[in-house]
């Protein structure tokens, strides 16, 4: 395999990491005004991700950081042909983390109203915007010579675009109710549970449609497995759920996000920005990419740091591993 | 007006606005993690409740400097993607590895940090605070051996057929002259201005024991003095052996922008043509058009003593710079903005300085457990902090206006850096959403580290009752096996 590949592999394992690690806490985000009855509730639910929605979010910094090295040039066209939805994506995220962080700090019910606004918008907004924006970069943009990207966001908004949001937006749903299913008790677990099974009700169809209908357009061979287990984990994960198994409903959930990343990236693979203008100005990979001598520091770098960071991410979430509880959590202050 | 000043004005609003935040983080993280390691040799109470106190300040600035870090990542692709087209293979491998090494040590870490008082063993809930003061460090040198590399490129070729940078020598990027010595001035820059804010802080807090706002206010707990007497030695000593760095590594920042840029010198001194034996500029009043001063109020030599060490040195003057330019790459305006680089230069060194004074003489009157008797002296200590903020936004306005009008010198013009594709309009949208934003947080951010300030550390660790806090006998009293979630918390 050569070094392009590779980058490009190492490039879809971050996202990879992002969309399973930062999707449940973006479900989380959004579910709490559904499971957090009241503040008590709502806190739990902070807490449940509070130690590591940060160090999750650093896979998104990293993936995007890592495109800039190994392929300026998509890094580039991307984040600049969809301005406004990673505008709105930013907007989101700097209102969020700091929402997390400043809930807490005045006891005020005002206060920490508004703060759960920020929270639940500042998770949504990503969740639905990250489905649009892959989903449009396996369609296809209007995009000129120089890999300039030319489009409105008419051109954003088409219907295969929109079922894409839907996609991320249920899935991450589903994966942060059986996350809190299996990180909380009390109340909140068995909401959890409950909202689970109903979202399946729209993330499994939604999931289907948008996998078969990408196995269609950029046909490859071998994602099809891929998209079945996807589709079969995450029917898995909504119903060991319901019955309990929290564990391995979460390892489910987790699976299906990965597949579906697994099939973006695979369908995409070798052109990263088919271009509706003339195919012949797509962005390429091999088109993208950094020179051989970056990509192979990158390469000693990434080998020995990553699984570091997985080990030390790993640990953390051990040390956390314990459920947390209503009883877990002190008076305001 | 088009796209490309409008995405100037943004990326100087956004990124001054994360260097409010992040000299902060730099300076403070290592200043709470020395606190809590006292704690941990000495046992003391006392610097526990320190450590939490400003443990907690440290975290309300943590939060900002974070999400508005978010935006820096994204920023290049979206407004200057010719810009990361051209670099990216030189500049994105720091900033990957800026990600891959420091963004993930901090992030895990502070959460362990935060989460973990009374889940992690002592030792170790230390070493996680360390470790993020680490990472912030190898955060600072990634971006700034990646910033150093568009003021003095090196280790790379440009590809004939696409125009490209092409890396060449990643160990020439990152051990880069400007990267280590911008690295230096900026770290100490950073100590500087956390030292002075634990200043403000410990100011602030003696100088309202002794004259109460009002006659009925609640005295603070007697503890609180000696607390506050400590963290403000701290504060000021950490700000002098930072002004000590500071000034060394300044001066060495000046000879190489004498070797390397020489327009940016010739601009923050409105030096206007070659000199030899050059005197520092106090106070200038120039005419840009006809490239000349008609005040100047020099001392004599010490511009050439500055840029190249010897009080007779060569010094370039702006007018002479612009004709070798010229000459090397063709007609056109090769000049920085003169009266802002001037001026810039003028109040970095100014207030900074200043702020170093404070930090020098407060260690001077507050020896062997003196403190000034002055209301005055404790106000002008509060003003050393955001004295400090603004040297050092002054400094990158220098540093990065001096640039211009190059985004890499002698090899990318601003103007060719510039997203093709973007509109007008829709960066338009942006800098309005971010300035109102970042306005908003602002006072959101300020409101709460004031109110945080007030309350004092009672609020983040409650005083036992009746139990004199000064009772630290020995180790550390045990913390009570409370299995809840610490109110230090969401
Ligand atoms: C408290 C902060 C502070 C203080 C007291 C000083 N500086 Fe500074 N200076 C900075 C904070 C700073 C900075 C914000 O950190 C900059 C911006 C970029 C950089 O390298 O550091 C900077 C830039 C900067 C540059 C521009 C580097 C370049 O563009 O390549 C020079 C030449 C100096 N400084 C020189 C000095 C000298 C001679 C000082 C001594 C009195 C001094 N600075 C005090
Ligand atoms: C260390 C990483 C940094 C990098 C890679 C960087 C890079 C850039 C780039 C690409 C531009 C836009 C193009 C241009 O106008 O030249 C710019 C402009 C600017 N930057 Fe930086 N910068 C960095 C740090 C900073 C910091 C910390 C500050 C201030 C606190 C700062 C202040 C500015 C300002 C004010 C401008 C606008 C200058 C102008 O357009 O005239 N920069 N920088
Ligand atoms: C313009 C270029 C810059 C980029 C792309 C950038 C990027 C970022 C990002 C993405 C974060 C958030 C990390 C997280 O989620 O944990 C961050 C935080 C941070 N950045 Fe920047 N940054 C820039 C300028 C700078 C400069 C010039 C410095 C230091 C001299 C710096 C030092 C830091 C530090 C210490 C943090 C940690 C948290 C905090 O700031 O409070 N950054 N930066």
């Amino acid at each position: 395999m050569d070094l392009q590949t590779i980058w490009f592999l190492a490039i879809a394992v971050l996202w990879t990491g992002y969309f399973v690690l930062e999707g449940f806490d973006f479900g989380v985000g959004m579910l709490l005004p559904v499971v957090g009855r009241d503040d008590t509730d709502r806190r739990v639910m902070i807490n449940s991700i509070g130690p590591v929605w940060d160090g999750n979010e650093v896979w998104l910094i990293t993936a995007i950081g890592a495109t800039f090295a190994a392929f300026p040039a998509w890094y580039g066209s991307m984040l600049s042909g969809f301005y406004l939805p990673v505008l709105a994506i930013v907007l989101a995220l700097i209102v969020r983390g700091v929402a997390f962080e400043y809930r807490g700090k005045v006891d005020d019910d005002r206060w920490r109203r508004r703060w759960d606004v920020a929270i639940v918008v500042g998770s949504t907004v990503p969740a639905l915007m990250w489905g649009l924006i892959f989903a449009n970069l396996l369609r296809g943009l209007p995009m000129g010579a120089g890999h300039v990207v030319d489009a409105g966001i008419g051109d954003l908004l088409n219907p295969f675009a929109l079922l894409g949001a839907l996609v991320t937006g249920s899935l991450f749903l589903l994966h942060g109710a059986v996350f809190l299913s299996l990180k909380t008790d009390g109340p909140v677990r068995v909401l959890a549970r409950a909202v689970a099974l109903r979202t399946a009700l729209v993330a499994v169809p939604a999931l289907v449609g948008f996998l078969g209908w990408t196995l269609v357009h950029r046909p490859t061979g071998w994602t099809l497995p891929v998209a079945v287990l996807t589709v079969v984990a995450l029917v898995a994960g909504a119903g060991l759920a319901g019955r309990g198994r929290e564990g391995w409903a979460f390892a489910a959930t987790a699976v299906s996000v990965l597949g579906t990343s697994v099939t973006i990236f695979g369908s995409m693979f070798p052109v990263l920005i088919p271009s509706t203008t003339d195919a012949a100005l797509s962005l390429t990979v091999a088109g993208a990419a950094s020179g051989a001598y970056t990509l192979e520091v990158m390469s000693w770098i990434a080998l020995v740091l990553l699984p570091l960071v997985i080990s030390y991410q790993a640990w953390s979430y051990w040390v956390f591993r314990r459920r947390v509880t209503r009883a877990h959590i002190a008076p305001a202050h | 007006m088009d796209a490309l000043d409008l995405a100037r004005w943004q990326f100087g609003i956004t990124t001054v606005y994360h260097f409010l935040f992040v000299p902060l983080t730099i300076g403070l993280s290592a200043i709470v993690a020395i606190l809590q390691t006292a704690w941990h040799r000495t046992g003391k109470v006392e610097y526990l409740r320190a450590t939490r106190f400003l443990g907690k300040l440290f975290l309300i600035n943590f939060a900002m400097g974070v999400v508005t870090g978010i935006v820096q990542e994204f920023q290049f692709g979206m407004n200057w993607s010719s810009y990361s087209t051209f670099v990216g293979d030189v500049f994105g491998a720091p900033l990957a590895m800026e990600a891959l090494l420091a963004f993930f040590l901090e992030s895990t870490f502070i959460g362990l940090w935060i989460f973990g008082w009374d889940r992690l063993p002592r030792r170790i809930h230390l070493a996680c605070i360390w470790i993020v003061a680490i990472g912030t460090n190898f955060s600072a040198y990634f971006i700034i051996a990646a910033n150093a590399w568009m003021r003095h490129p090196v280790g790379f070729t440009v590809d004939e057929s696409t125009g490209r940078a092409r890396l060449t020598d990643i160990w020439a990027v990152l051990t880069n002259s400007q990267a280590w010595s911008t690295y230096l001035h900026v770290v100490s820059g950073a100590f500087i201005a956390a030292g002075l804010f634990v200043v403000a802080v410990s100011a602030f807090k003696l100088m309202r024991a002794r004259w109460p706002k009002r006659a009925d206010a609640v005295a603070p707990h007697p503890s609180e003095d000696g607390l506050f007497r400590k963290t403000l030695r701290l504060g000021l000593a950490v700000t002098a052996i930072a002004g000590a760095l500071v000034v060394f590594s300044g001066d060495h920042q000046a000879k190489l922008m004498a070797q390397y840029e020489p327009m940016k010198l010739a601009g923050a001194e409105a030096l206007w043509t070659d000199e030899h034996g050059a005197g520092f500029s106090l106070f200038a009043v120039g005419d840009i058009r006809e490239g000349r001063n008609h005040i100047n109020v020099q001392v004599p030599n010490v511009l050439s003593f500055l840029a190249t060490g010897d009080f007779s040195g060569d010094v370039q003057g702006i007018n002479n710079v612009q004709q070798r330019l010229e000459q090397q790459f063709g007609p056109g305006d090769y000049r920085p903005d003169i009266a802002v680089l001037y001026w810039s230069f003028r109040l970095m060194m100014g207030l900074g300085m200043a702020g170093v004074g404070i930090g020098v003489l407060g260690l001077w009157l507050t020896r062997r457990g003196r403190l000034p008797g002055k209301r005055w002296m404790y106000r002008v200590a509060i003003l050393g902090l955001p004295a400090a903020l603004a040297a050092n936004v002054f400094g990158w306005i220098l540093t990065e206006m001096g640039r211009q009008p190059w985004t890499v010198v002698g090899e990318l013009l601003t103007a060719a850096s510039v997203s093709p594709g973007v509109s007008l309009t829709e960066v338009a949208i942006s800098l309005t959403a971010f300035t109102l934003l970042y306005a908003a947080l602002a006072v959101v951010e300020a409101k709460l580290l004031f109110r945080y300030v007030l309350a004092g550390p009672a609020a983040v660790m409650p005083y036992p009752p009746d139990e004199p806090d000064t009772d630290d006998t020995g180790a550390a009293t045990p913390e009570p096996a409370d299995e809840r979630v610490p109110a230090f918390v969401y």
